[in-house]
Formats: structure tokens, sequence, C-alpha cells
């Protein structure tokens, strides 16, 4: 029998697999991964420095641990070049690999500002634990870090950083941090909270250009601001992995298109995580790739069972200003706020006062899951 | 009491704090906690959910 194969190590891919393994223990199973298919924890890069974790010590499990645990064959470090899904043949590393069902578990790929200057190169992406090592290397020693981007990552890495001692700048173009998740007075307090553990924040204006000093890199700002940093890391969102996908023939939008049994255009073609748009919705959160791991491995069983998203809360990792978010749907709708001493809980209802979505912010977070229990599911 | 953290997602459970939101009470030992407990943060289900026990 041919194989299963998962094309990706993420979350996403050794969830599903785990998930596949209680329900169906013969099946051959093998999983491709482009780095060396640890697995590791993905949130934690954002605030590992202030919990003294080095990249090393994150990497929790090996790939010959993994492929004990899970009873699969686990290749590391092969990049999967084209798939034939007419003849349901993958070719990786120049070899071809025939599956009877294929998941494509790639994840998203760190967006990249245009920059100008000799430094530009030099800007750091993380979005898994080798670049998150090479990361480590470059700020070990060093005092300044500047961040471009304040959205859920920038926000979680200002704090860690900030908090391990590192002076941290953060540029975004949006007047707010977590601006397009949270509502003004709520993202004033996670402003203010970074801002009083020293981050210094250059709002409502972008990176320009980034060059090369004596002594390390130098940040212009499009409103003329410039400073130095020893190391710039680039968060500015991320974009799901669609080029293979594309390449095959496959229904691709801003993700790999999928139905809610997160089956492709193509048929025995399944996408998850960071990469797939389940029922027009991309959600690169680790809750709706648990949702989707779990309706999988029931389809991939025989079981066909459409994924279900409940309302699914975001934790953003700001230890100085917690904040919890449950984004809304796309309907009419406005934010209700109830500002108190130490937070803000805010609730975004219809014109009839239904709860659509929610924000939480510092001692308000302790109401996330009696919110959560009331807030309506994305996919019911 | 100790303090325990998700491999999946690096939510900390501290057990002299518990989670009373979620019915858990303060001073709730991990062993303790429902085998159907789910963590809060990613949904991994108890049985998966390998925490480990975090420096002191």
């Amino acid at each position: 029998m041919e194989p299963v194969v998962i094309v990706g190590s993420g979350l996403a891919g050794y969830t599903l697999a785990r998930e596949l393994r209680k329900l169906d223990s013969v099946t051959p199973l093998t999983i491709l991964s482009r780095d060396d298919a640890s697995f590791y924890s993905k949130p934690m890069l954002s605030n590992a420095l202030a919990s003294g974790k080095s990249a090393a010590q994150i990497a929790s499990v090996s790939a010959q641990q993994m492929a004990a645990q899970l009873g699969a064959n686990i290749i590391a470090d092969i990049e999967v070049e084209a798939i034939d899904t007419a003849s349901r043949t993958l070719r990786a590393g120049g070899a071809a690999i025939r599956y009877s069902k294929l998941v494509l578990a790639l994840g998203a790929d760190p967006i990249e500002l245009p920059l100008e200057g000799d430094g530009a190169s030099e800007v750091m992406r993380v979005n898994d634990l080798a670049a998150y090592a090479r990361f480590r290397a470059a700020i070990e020693g060093k005092k300044t870090v500047a961040l471009l981007g304040a959205g859920l990552i920038g926000c979680e890495f200002a704090n860690d950083l900030a908090t391990a001692g590192y002076s941290v700048r953060v540029v975004d173009l949006a007047p707010r941090p977590l601006g397009r998740l949270l509502p003004e007075a709520a993202a004033q307090r996670v402003q203010l909270a970074l801002a009083a553990i020293g981050v210094v924040w250059h709002l409502g204006t972008t990176a320009r250009a980034v060059s090369r000093t004596a002594s390390g890199l130098r940040v212009e700002l499009a409103d003329g601001t410039a400073f130095a940093a020893d190391a710039v890391l680039s968060a500015i969102g991320l974009r799901p992995r669609t080029q293979l996908a594309q390449c095959a023939g496959l229904k691709v939008q801003r993700g790999i298109v999928t139905d809610r049994l997160l089956q492709t255009s193509a048929t025995d073609v399944y996408a998850l995580g960071d990469c797939a748009e389940v029922d027009g919705q991309s959600l690169p959160y680790v809750l709706p790739l648990m949702q989707a791991a779990r309706a999988l491995a029931k389809t991939l069983a025989g079981t066909a069972t459409p994924v279900v998203y409940p309302a699914m809360p975001v934790v953003v990792k700001t230890p100085a200003m917690p904040v919890v978010v449950c984004p809304p749907p796309a309907f009419p709708g406005s934010w209700k706020l109830q500002q108190e001493a130490g937070g803000i809980e805010a609730r975004f209802e219809d014109q009839n006062g239904k709860l659509l979505g929610f924000a939480l912010v510092g001692a308000a977070t302790a109401r996330k899951q009696a919110l959560t229990k009331v807030a309506p599911p994305l996919i019911g | 009491m100790k303090t325990w953290q998700c491999v999946v997602c690096g939510f900390i459970y501290d057990e002299a704090k518990g989670m009373p939101e979620d019915g858990i009470k303060a001073g709730t030992r991990w062993e303790d906690i429902p085998a159907d407990w789910s963590c809060p943060d990613c949904g991994v289900a108890k049985a998966d959910f390998e925490m480990v026990e975090m420096a002191a």
C-alpha cells in the first residue's frame, strides 16, 4: 500500500500524524521535512529569551524520536520539487515518492519589506527554529534590536527582548501596536505597557533603508528618523506557501484552497495549517490548526469529517500587558469597551447586542473562558 | 506546588494559582486535573499534553 505522505513537520504536520495514529496505527505514513524535522513549539520562539531557553532547548523531540513515536518514516532535509496529482507522485530530492493520500502542511513565509541600503540583506526573519537560532546568535552579547512590525509576533518579540535587557525599537506603519486585532483603547494599553518596560515605538511610519556601519546597522525611517541597531528583525506578517500547490495545478487564493474536509481542488490531496485557506479562511494560529488536524485525521482514517471552528481565542504573549483576542468575523458591528483599573474588556457586538468577538487586555484576560463559551463559532 | 508548561504552545500551568475561571481551584496538582481537560491555549488534550516541569 502506498503511504499517506505529509509534507511538513511543523505543528500542523506532526499534530495530524499524532491524531491519525490514534485512529489508524497500520497505514504507512511518510513525513517529509525541509528542516531537521525535530518537533518544537513555534509559539515559544517569541518568548524564549525571558524564559531562559536557547534554540536547542526549544527543540524538544528529535526526528528519530518522532519517527519511533509515530511509527512513521520521516525524511529530513528534503525539498519537495513537484507534485503530479494524476500519477499520485511527488518528486523530492530527485527521487519519486508515491502517495495514496497527500497532505500539504507547508507553513508560511515571512513577508519581506522592500528596503534600500547595503544592510537590507542583514534583516532577519524568524518563522522556524533554524532561523530563530541564527537570530539568537546574532543578538548574543549585543544591546539593541529593531523590530519591523508591531503585530502579534512583533509585540511578543518586543516584550521578550525588552525583558531580557535589550534596548528595543519597534517600527510600524499602523498608528498602534496590534492595530488590526484590537480596538484603539486596548491597543493603547499594550503600547503604554511595553513603553514602560523600555520599548521605543516608531508608529505611523515605515523603515526605508538599512545600511551597514562600522559598529552594526543603521535604520532609516520614512519620517526621517534614523537610529543604530545591532540587529533588525522583520515580523510584518506571513504569506501562505502556495507555490508548490500552484505549480501542481491546485486552486490557490490567499492560501491553498480547501473545503471543510481540508481537501484541495485535487482528489486525495489535502492541506492544513498556515498554508491552507479553509472554507475561505486563512488563520495562522494554533487552535484552528488543532481543529483541522483532528478533523482531517478522522477523514484520512475513513470517516469523512468536516472541520468545525468554534470561537478560537488568540493569546498574545506579552506579559507586560497580556492580551487575548477572539477576532470577530467580517460582520457589521462595533466595539463596546469596559475599562477597568488593570485592563479592558472589549466586546464586538452586532446591532442587536449579540457578541461576535472580543478582546481582553490585562486583568480582563481572566475572563477568556467565560467569553469564549458565548462567542459564536467561525465555521459551525 | 509545581509549575508546568505545555510543550506545544508554551502555556504555563501554575499549580499554586490553578485556573479558577476554568473551574480548577488554586492548589490543584497536575495529576489531579481531569483527563478530559485540554490546554486552554492550544486545545491539546491532557493525554497528549506532554507537560514539562519547569525549573523552580
